[in-house]
Parts: C-alpha cells; structure tokens; sequence
C-alpha cells in the first residue's frame, strides 16, 4: 500500500513535469515570442553543449567553490561565536541590539561595500556568502544553546560534571538540532550570496554566464545558466540533509516510529 | 552534631533545620515552606506525601543544592548542602534523559563523567541494564522506549553513579497502576539491597505507605509537616499484597484523615 501511492505520487510527479516543458515547448514561438521565453528543447540542446565543452563545470566549479568556501567560513564562525554568546551572558545583552539591527540588513546590500574593500575577485564573493551564512547559522546556534534544557544541566552537576562536561555532553548535542536548521536554511542564501556577487562583478561562475547571457539577448543560455544553478542548489540540499542524517541518528527514528497520540 | 541525631540511635544523614523557602514569582513574594524540622535517616526509605503544590519538591531541590533555604538551613553529613550535593542523585516524573544518546549512551553518562576506562564502562552499563531489566535495548533511543523503560533507565544512569541517596520526585506518577507497582516493588528492594537512603515525594497515600519506611504527611500552602509517622509495616514486606494487610489498611486510613481535610481547603 505504501510502496504503491509512492510510485503514483513518482509517475504524477513526472507527467506534470512532462505537461509544462510540453506546454512551454508548444506555446513558445505561438503565445509567446520565442526571443522572450527561449524554448525548452534549444535549453537542451544548449545544456548539453555547456556539458560536452566543459563551459558548464568551469563555471559551475567556481560558483561552488564560492558557495561552499563561504558556507563553510560563515558556518563555522557563526557556530563558534553562537556557543560563545550563547553561554557568556553579558557579553550577549550588550550586543543583542547591535546583532539584530545588523541582521536586519539585506545582506546582499553588502555587495558594493565589499566590491570596494576586496575587489571583484572570488574573495569578495566567499565573503559576502560568509557573511550572509554566518548570521543564519550564528543565530540558530545561540538560540539552541540558550534552549538547553536547565534541569538536563542540572542533573548532569549533580553527577558532578564540571563546564567541560556540561558543554559537550549537553549544551553541543542539543545545539546540534538547531545548528543544522541553521545550516539547511544557509544553501539557498550561500548561493544566493556567490550569484549575487558574480552578477555585480565577475567574469566567471555561473552568474556571470547568467549575466553575459542576458547581455547578449540569448535568453536560451540564461534558461540554462538557470538551470545549472537549481541542480546545483538541489545537490547542496540534499548533501545538507544527508549529513543530517549522519549526525543525528535519533532523529530519524523519531519519523519513523509508529505515531502514538 | 550528631549527638542530637533522632531516636533509636539514627544518626541523621540529612537535616532540615527551621527551614522556609520563599520564591519570587512575577514580583509577588511566594512562601513554598516554612518551619521545616526534619530528620532523614542513614538507610531509610522516607516518603513525602502531601496534595500537589505543597513544596515537597522544594525539599529535595534543597537537599540536593539546586537552591538555597531562605530560612533555616539544610545539613547533610554534618555540613551544610553547598551547590550540586553530588552526594545525590535525582529522579524526576520526566527523566531527562538524553535524546540524541541510546539506552547504553545516556547510562554510560555519569561514569564518563568519573573518567572510566572505556572496557569499564561498557562492563559497567551491561550489569546496570541487567539490573533494571533492560537488556537488549542498549542501541535503542529515549524516543523508541516506553514510559516504563525509560524509567528503567534513568534509573540506571542513576545507579551508575552510585549515590548514597536517592531523591526521587513522584518518577511513577505517569505510569499505569499495573507498572507502578512493579517498579515500587523493585525500587524497594533494589534500595534495600544496595542500603540506599531515600526520600520519596508522591501524592499518592498507598505509594508512601506502601515503599516508605517513614512516611511524612504534607498540608498547606505555605507547605509544612503535618506529621511524620512510622510504617509499621516488615522491611521485606511483600506490596503486591498489602491491599490486604491490617496493618497498611489502618495506617492508611489513619495518614488519610490527617491528608483529608487539607484536600477540601484545596480549592
């Protein structure tokens, strides 16, 4: 029964993909210029030229090296200063208001500023991704530190666990949860972050091909500068999830326990 | 000190002195106990029992060094309770057990915390999942157990670590009649066993009578002692069958009279 209603939802799935490229296929050309909306078999044909020439792993490489190297810098900093500021009180109220006031920043606002101090070569692009990483990561990490439970820590003391003990049997495992929602909620925004700088300034990655597309009014190699940037965004998704699941085993006995109410 | 331990010849193991706890809560000063005197023997199995919100748990809490008295003071061992008395180990109704370690991790917790060798603790934690009837569910996680199992094994982290006296806040209250008695009848005699000291907290009379050697009876708010009885009860006494037992029928009906009336003012 399982098994069965999850190859219908797979075969569903399919045809509805297979009904848009179709419809967009047919009507391109007859509702809409074909300039304007490309077309999905010359996005094929294109894709496939990008692959065989390598154009599309060049820059696609770029714009993940972008993306991963600012994930992981932002990522990392954004943990360690959310455990700190999640355990050191003071220092936390003083700059709460500070933190917010940047947070609310739309970071890609950042982009010109960081075009002045660290020119348009890939350092500003991992930067401008670290930044944006590190904020989402950084407070996720101290909200999960701060949600420790007090009387897990309470009970831990009484066994006599000193600081050491209390930070990385319980506050760290705990935080965990919250680290990776972090970190899944970061790839979209890291890519965001590396495309953003390429379309500023560059004259490599998938962004500038997105950008030198446009300039040339070659809709077709937009579509598929696209598209190379949702399967790149879909692996990084899915390699999120995968460490997830590696480092939380429990969590994925919780899905699939029998429910009980 | 001990020169003015209880009768009998028991020298008190904790001491409540004059104790009062008052706690601040929305800026409204709140009286949880006041006028505590009371002496916990070494050895015994004392029980709270007392309608709920009557500061029992303050008690323990006290006893274990989470908070200070603000009247009074706390003795254990001759010396006053200083922050975490590890001394004790606590069981709660929730048994906070850790979520992301399985049976074998979250028992394994406090001897970690000791600094055993690894062979020892995985030896240790064996024995201990024997001990409460947990064997083969080592790999298993907090979430995958049941209520009954996951009590077994708080209860054996407890136990890992060895403490002279066990403070356990109602641990039964959310399990079924049936279990309940089970784990009453195992509690006793595990404690017994290992010559644990034990204070009890429970709102329920049978459970107080039934496991405790003393039992002392709680009314009010603020909270304070109404009367603290003996249980005439033998040690090995067989609680599957008290229901039937003279004695516990009378005693029971005696500690109901005192707990009674301080159920009416409840409301």
């Amino acid at each position: 029964m399982e098994e069965l209603s999850k190859t219908r939802i797979w075969v569903l799935r399919a045809m509805f993909l297979a009904f848009v490229i179709i419809g967009w296929e047919l009507s391109s050309g007859r509702l809409a210029s074909e300039f304007f909306i490309s077309r999905p078999s010359a996005i094929a044909q294109m894709f496939w030229e990008w692959t065989l020439s390598g154009k599309i792993f060049y820059h696609g490489a770029i714009t993940l090296l972008e993306a991963l190297s600012g994930f992981l810098l932002g990522g990392l900093i954004g943990m360690v200063i959310g455990v700190w500021l999640g355990r050191a009180q003071l220092v936390a109220e003083v700059l709460d208001p500070f933190i917010m006031m940047f947070y609310s920043l739309p970071k890609v606002a950042l982009a010109p500023l960081f075009v002045l101090w660290f020119g348009i070569g890939i350092d500003m692009k991992i930067l401008l991704t670290a930044t944006i990483v590190f904020f989402l990561v950084f407070l996720n990490t101290y909200t999960g530190v701060r949600a420790v439970s007090r009387e897990q820590i309470a009970i831990l003391r009484l066994m006599g666990a000193n600081e050491r003990h209390v930070l990385f049997k319980v506050v760290l495992p705990s935080a965990v949860t919250w680290v990776f929602t972090g970190l899944r909620l970061s790839v979209p925004y890291a890519l965001i972050g590396a495309i953003v700088g390429e379309l500023i300034a560059s004259n490599r990655g998938l962004g500038y091909l997105l950008a030198d597309s446009a300039g040339q009014f070659d809709t077709t190699g937009v579509f598929t500068a696209l598209i190379g940037i949702m399967a790149m965004a879909f692996c990084l998704n899915a390699a999120v999830k995968l460490i997830e699941i590696r480092a939380m085993p429990w969590r994925e006995t919780n899905s699939k326990r029998e429910m009980s109410i | 000190m001990t020169e003015q331990a209880g009768s009998k010849g028991h020298v008190p193991l904790i001491e409540f002195r004059g104790v009062g706890k008052r706690f601040t809560v929305k800026g409204e000063p709140l009286q949880a106990v006041r006028d505590i005197d009371l002496k916990v023997r070494e050895g015994e199995i004392l029980t709270l029992v007392g309608p709920s919100g009557c500061g029992k748990s303050t008690l323990l809490n006290m006893a274990a060094g989470l908070f200070e008295a603000t009247e009074g003071e706390v003795i254990y061992r001759g010396a006053p309770v200083k922050p975490y008395n590890n001394s004790v180990g606590y069981m709660t109704q929730s048994d906070h057990l850790l979520p992301w370690r399985d049976v074998i991790g979250n028992i394994a917790i406090p001897l970690e915390i000791k600094g055993l060798p690894k062979a020892q603790v995985v030896a240790r934690v064996e024995e201990l999942m024997e001990t409460v009837g947990l064997t083969g569910f080592g790999r298993s996680y907090p979430n995958q157990l049941s209520g009954g199992m996951r009590k077994r094994c708080a209860l054996a982290r407890l136990l890992a670590y060895d403490p002279e006296t066990l403070l356990m806040d109602e641990p039964f209250a959310a399990l079924d009649a049936m279990l309940r008695m089970r784990m009453q009848i195992e509690i006793r005699a595990l404690c017994r066993r290992l010559g644990k000291t034990v204070m009890f907290v429970t709102h329920d009379l049978d459970e107080a009578v039934a496991i405790g050697d003393r039992c002392v009876v709680f009314t009010g708010r603020p909270g304070t002692i109404e009367r603290v009885v003996d249980v005439p009860l033998p040690p090995d006494r067989d609680i599957l069958q008290l229901r039937k037992d003279r004695d516990y029928q009378e005693i029971t009906a005696t500690l109901w009279d005192v707990l009674a009336p301080a159920v009416g003012m409840g409301d």
